[in-house]
């Protein structure tokens, strides 16, 4: 296969079974079929725990499918990969780093000299508005700033595949809107392709080009719907737009319905 | 500018400034108050005990002769500061053993943190040696001092390997346990940012061991103390241990007591240095109170 011409990202009837402490195995994903394309925003929305985030660690060469191929490029995936960044939902930032030594990290890893690894940090610093802050610990910070922080970590090292697990979860509502629209703003011009796990619908469907949903766990793609609202887009205003609410009511139908499945699950859990 | 880093300071000095002033003033006053009041009831205690102990000793309750007095004690002090001890001038005792106790901690500490990290990062190794090092754990180390006199003989050596032999444990487990316990989304992190697995021994997981390590140091010097003294008891040629065998053999009970005062003093000397070296090394932490109170 040419991997000029290949999707960005190709899962084909991946699984991966994890082992439970008690020995008893847990399937987290089955079956699992998703492609994204070259410069693509996908995002995948599914009931709390369904196994989205595995998903990525299978993307990110972090875990082994245990059935079923992972291609990045084309390529099956052997470990981690140079162009893939990552941005977790609690925030990876080196605790003992600096934010300009954090952002450095990256491009200091991957052996590109000091200096240059700092040029290239400060100019990320900048995009995303704490070029004064570059000699604060993390935990200095707001939490919004910390996730600013992170993403300029990744972004520094120019990835083609950009995979975010919730990475906007653990933020208050305004500055969640705010970090959405600068995430786009980040994202255009890289031609990244991205991977946005979430189980905000809303987030889902004003960040992305395609919507994917799980189904309750273990989880596989019940159905994929694209979206077809114009970019640039600004999430607050895409919210308010007609198109938005038919969009939102026809996706909640199918997750929905795998919402209750895991809720019914868990309650019988709890009896 | 961004609103969340807009100051908050700015608040207080506005409208109602002579009322807010004046509030601010007396709290402050409360808190010095306070302070006060915690150091004078400290200064108080002590001299509460001592001047029990004294009282006690001269009135004949307890007997003098078993527990000495206070001023006896310092009488014995400042004798072995101004004169010498039987041994050698007082100093040469106090580094002889401050010379052990460092060396032995210097000693333990680095092969504890090396072997601790090791064994946390290499599974291997962790299977294979765990349980030989938990039977030596097992073992009471101080026991090993008098074999180590055998051993090195009357010179410092069998002091430093007694403090070793004490030192190592705790730090061992600690940097183990520090290794072991580093958050696994800050590894998978560093992974992904492109960090080879020495980067992450040495980028990640030692600076994310370190305040578990630096909880170990400051217990180990005592225990390197410890071992240093017990040592010289023993058997030695000088040292504060070697002072305290020395003053029992004459029955002279202010002496022992003479040189436990002046461990003590060593002790919490370089327990001073060791919290001053922790506050440098760990700026990046959170102040434990909180910033923002």
């Amino acid at each position: 296969m040419n991997s000029r011409t290949s999707p960005a990202i190709e899962l084909r009837g991946a699984s991966k079974v994890f082992r439970t402490p008690s020995g008893a195995p847990h399937t987290a994903v089955r079956d699992l079929d998703l492609t994204v394309e070259r410069g693509e925003f996908v995002a995948v929305v599914g009931p709390t725990g369904c196994g989205k985030s595995t998903t990525l660690t299978l993307v990110s060469g972090l875990e082994e499918p245990t059935e079923g191929d992972v291609l990045v490029g084309g390529e099956p995936v052997s470990g981690i990969a140079d162009d893939v960044g990552f941005v977790f939902q609690q925030d990876a930032v080196f605790p003992w780093r600096t934010v300009l030594s954090n952002v450095m990290a990256g491009p200091r890893f991957r052996g590109v000299p000091k200096q240059e690894a700092r040029e290239r940090a400060r100019q990320w610093l900048t995009r995303v508005g704490l070029e004064a802050f570059e000699d604060r610990y993390p935990h200095q910070l707001s939490g919004g700033q910390r996730k600013r922080v992170s993403l300029a970590a990744t972004f520094v090292n120019d990835p083609k595949i950009l995979l975010m697990d919730e990475p906007f979860s653990a933020l208050d509502v305004q500055t969640r809107a705010l970090m959405s629209d600068e995430l786009l703003d980040l994202w255009s011009g890289t031609g990244a392709s991205v991977v946005f796990v979430t189980h905000d619908l809303e987030e889902s469907i004003a960040l992305a080009d395609k919507v994917v949903v799980m189904t309750a766990g273990p989880a596989t793609v019940k159905e994929v719907f694209e979206i077809d609202l114009p970019r640039p887009r600004k999430v607050e205003q895409v919210r308010l737009q007609t198109e938005f609410t038919d969009i939102y009511r026809e996706i909640w139908s199918s997750l929905g319905e795998e919402v209750r499945i895991t809720r019914e699950r868990g309650a019988g859990h709890a009896a | 500018m961004r609103p969340d880093t807009a100051g908050a300071g700015a608040v207080l000095d506005k409208a109602p400034a002579a009322a807010g002033q004046e509030r601010t003033l007396s709290r402050q006053r409360a808190a010095r108050r306070r302070n006060y009041l915690v150091q004078g009831a400290r200064v108080l205690v002590l001299v509460g005990v001592l001047g029990l102990w004294e009282w006690f000793s001269r009135a004949g309750i307890i007997d003098p002769f078993n527990f000495s007095m206070p001023s006896r004690i310092w009488h014995q002090i400042w004798t072995w500061a101004s004169n010498g001890t039987a041994q050698g001038p007082l100093w040469v005792q106090v580094w002889a053993t401050l010379y052990e106790a460092l060396l032995g901690w210097v000693l333990g500490v680095f092969a504890g943190v090396i072997l601790g990290i090791a064994l946390g990062r290499v599974r291997f190794l962790a299977d294979v040696l765990g349980p030989y090092i938990k039977v030596l754990n097992a073992l009471p180390r101080i026991v090993l001092a008098p074999i180590f006199l055998i051993w090195f003989g009357l010179g410092p050596a069998s002091k430093v390997a007694s403090a070793v032999v004490l030192v190592f444990f705790p730090v061992f487990f600690n940097a183990f346990q520090g290794a072991r316990e580093v958050d696994r989304r800050l590894v998978d992190g560093a992974r992904i940012l492109g960090a080879s697995n020495r980067q992450i021994t040495y980028q990640v997981v030692i600076p994310s061991a370190t305040s578990w390590i630096f909880t170990s140091l400051h217990v180990s010097f005592g225990f390197a103390l410890i071992g240093a003294i017990v040592g010289e008891y023993i058997g030695a040629t000088k040292g504060l241990g070697l002072l305290v065998s020395a003053s029992q053999g004459s029955f002279n009970a202010a002496g022992v007591y003479a040189a436990m005062v002046i461990l003590a003093v060593v002790a919490l000397l370089a327990e001073g240095v060791l919290t001053f070296l922790e506050r440098r090394l760990f700026r990046w932490k959170p102040t434990e109170s909180g910033d923002g109170r």
